[in-house]
């Protein structure tokens, strides 16, 4: 499929991506159209009946003993902080 | 004259003939003498290197090494975690993120005794085939200065091939050890997924990344994998497999009345240069000499595996990729009022054009209204891939394949070009939809001089099959340690 401006303004939106301008946007637009148009090639694929494989290996889930083990300090979680304020990341206005 | 391996400097610092310090010191003058032309770093950790091949030395002389490798100097690619040491993945959005804690490879490789030497250049995130996708410039392939590397690993290829460290660890999406590997001439191996815990390794793909050796010889890149490979609580993909030991059983295969597959699709096509399949041809003679039975297979579907690769791994990308933001580490843009913004303007400007290009994919593929379309027809085409692979292992004991349909190709001539540049990964990418495990191996070299590699490749958890029949191929192709070139002919 055509990978429109206005389809990759959506999809930047989407993925929480600035983009600089038109001229990234028309750009954008242009290689993914082309990759796009080449994964279509799946299409032709017969899967009736072929069960997907979300991993490559039979996955489980593992479970652990609940036991309290040591974690980061605020410190070390705060050391590559952008901004901060006492023990709390600091972003601008959320609401 | 040959680069020294890891064996060789571990049986020197046994033998008491050289030091962990003096050999530490030996790396970095390398890597400080060829780096304004190889660019393979990212970070050089001198003052951390020569304290820790101190304490190995230490260590040696109370009688107390850890491992066979203690002392011996190693490279890692700058996506796996290393607590103290900024950690970039290549990207302007971690150019000054020092991790505080440790990914569990790494914890390995200095549980072991190894010393850490630096951090490799890669593409960023790992998403690129030639490392020049790398906020920190691209790096050079050292048999020809004006070409690339491969990647996403190119850095730590660059690193063993030219003689700044002898071994490195590298990561595998689709390709990422192998095909670098193959164009610096060295050996690159994809443990199968699980083999080696994935904890501390910053995520591309979750369902496709693994770390694995990236080595002069055969030999080295047992001795690696042993070092790191093994169950992990802290990730839960992790394989509870034993780990043998892998250089102990290099000598116990016999190529004699082995069948090894070769898939139509691997040897031919357009796009396949000739020199590579002329190597291909020889080493396919040399199997046979060695007494194999070559079995011709084919694996219709492996012809999707781009498209697939491209799909899922940048559906799994652009939710791995959330989490850089500019809340709690990293880059973060300045000027704007509002916490959307801040995080739009923050990814826009801290990430690169290729990883902005792959997270707009996969948040595409998996949007509303495409998702069965895109995401969920790759899912089940990647089971007929995989039953590919069962197929020709069932009827042989390993696959063989080039590893990449072309030798190095000159810098900036895949860059504008997306498409172009993932094709690059056509021979490597559908080992890893399977998950199994594959080794890229020195095979030949081009008439201009340039590496080309050839991969085998085997089933889950069958590294030590792998290994040691890589070896015995290694021995009779008798092209590692045959050229060096010429940047590392002083580190001789």
């Amino acid at each position: 499929m055509k990978i429109t401006p206005g389809i990759v303004e959506h999809v930047a939106l989407l993925s929480r991506l600035e983009l600089s301008g038109e001229e990234e946007k028309e750009r954008f637009s242009r290689e993914l159209s082309k990759i796009f148009e080449y994964v279509e090639q799946l299409g032709e694929v017969d899967v009736s009946g072929v069960e997907p494989s979300p991993h490559p290996l039979p996955q489980k889930n593992k479970f652990r003993e609940d036991v309290v083990e040591p974690g980061l300090s605020n410190e070390a979680a705060l050391a590559n902080a952008p901004d901060k304020e006492d023990v709390y990341f600091k972003v601008p206005q959320v609401l | 004259m040959a680069l020294r391996s890891a064996r060789e400097l571990a049986g020197q610092l046994a033998e008491g003939t050289v030091t962990s310090v003096d050999l530490t010191r030996h790396y970095l003058g390398r890597i400080a003498a060829t780096e304004p032309k190889l660019n393979a770093f990212v970070t050089v950790m001198e003052e951390e290197a020569l304290r820790a091949a101190a304490k190995s030395d230490e260590r040696r002389a109370a009688g107390k090494t850890l491992s066979p490798l203690d002392g011996v100097p190693v490279a890692v690619k700058d996506n796996m975690i290393t607590e103290g040491v900024r950690t970039t993945c290549g990207s302007r959005i971690l150019e000054n993120f020092v991790p505080p804690y440790i990914g569990t490879a790494v914890r390995k490789l200095q549980e072991a005794g190894l010393v850490i030497v630096g951090k490799t250049n890669m593409d960023e995130f790992a998403m690129g085939s030639s490392t020049e996708n790398s906020a920190f410039g691209r790096a050079a392939n050292p048999w020809d200065l004006e070409r690339v590397p491969g990647g996403s690993s190119g850095g730590s290829a660059v690193a063993v091939a030219a003689g700044q460290v002898p071994i490195a660890l590298g990561s595998d999406t689709g390709g990422s050890i192998r095909q670098p590997a193959s164009l610096c001439g060295i050996v690159g191996m994809k443990p199968t997924y699980g083999r080696v815990s994935r904890y501390g390794l910053v995520a591309y793909a979750s369902s496709l990344d693994q770390i694995g050796p990236m080595t002069l010889s055969v030999e080295d890149a047992a001795l690696l994998l042993g070092a790191v490979a093994g169950h992990d609580p802290k990730d839960s993909t992790s394989a509870d497999v034993p780990v043998p030991d892998y250089a102990a059983a290099l000598g116990n295969f016999d190529w004699k009345g082995k069948r090894v597959a070769r898939p139509k699709e691997f040897f031919a096509g357009e796009g396949l240069d000739p020199e590579v399949e002329r190597v291909a041809g020889e080493t396919l003679e040399k199997l046979a000499g060695l007494g194999a039975e070559i079995v011709d297979v084919s694996m219709p579907n492996v012809k999707y595996s781009i498209s697939t690769y491209y799909l899922l791994g940048t559906a799994e990308a652009s939710s791995n990729l959330a989490r850089f933001d500019g809340a709690q580490y990293g880059f973060r843009a300045e000027g704007t009022d509002n916490i959307i913004d801040m995080f739009s303007r923050t990814r826009g400007q801290g990430f690169g054009q290729e990883v902005k290009r792959r997270i707009m994919m996969g948040t595409h593929a998996l949007s509303a209204g495409y998702y069965d379309a895109y995401y969920l027809q790759a899912l089940k085409v990647r089971t007929l891939v995989k039953r590919d692979y069962d197929r020709a292992l069932e009827q042989a004991d390993l696959v063989i394949a080039p590893t990449s349909p072309f030798p190095a190709f000159p810098a900036g001539s895949r860059m504008d070009d997306p498409l172009a540049m993932y094709l690059c990964d056509i021979f490597t990418i559908s080992l890893n939809m399977a998950g199994y495990c594959g080794i890229s191996l020195p095979a030949g070299f081009t008439n201009g001089g340039l590496p080309v590699g050839m991969q085998l490749m085997a089933g889950a958890f069958q590294e030590e099959k792998l290994l040691s029949a890589a070896w015995r191929l290694e021995q009779a192709l008798g092209v590692v340690g045959s050229r060096t070139p010429e940047i590392a002919e002083a580190a001789v």
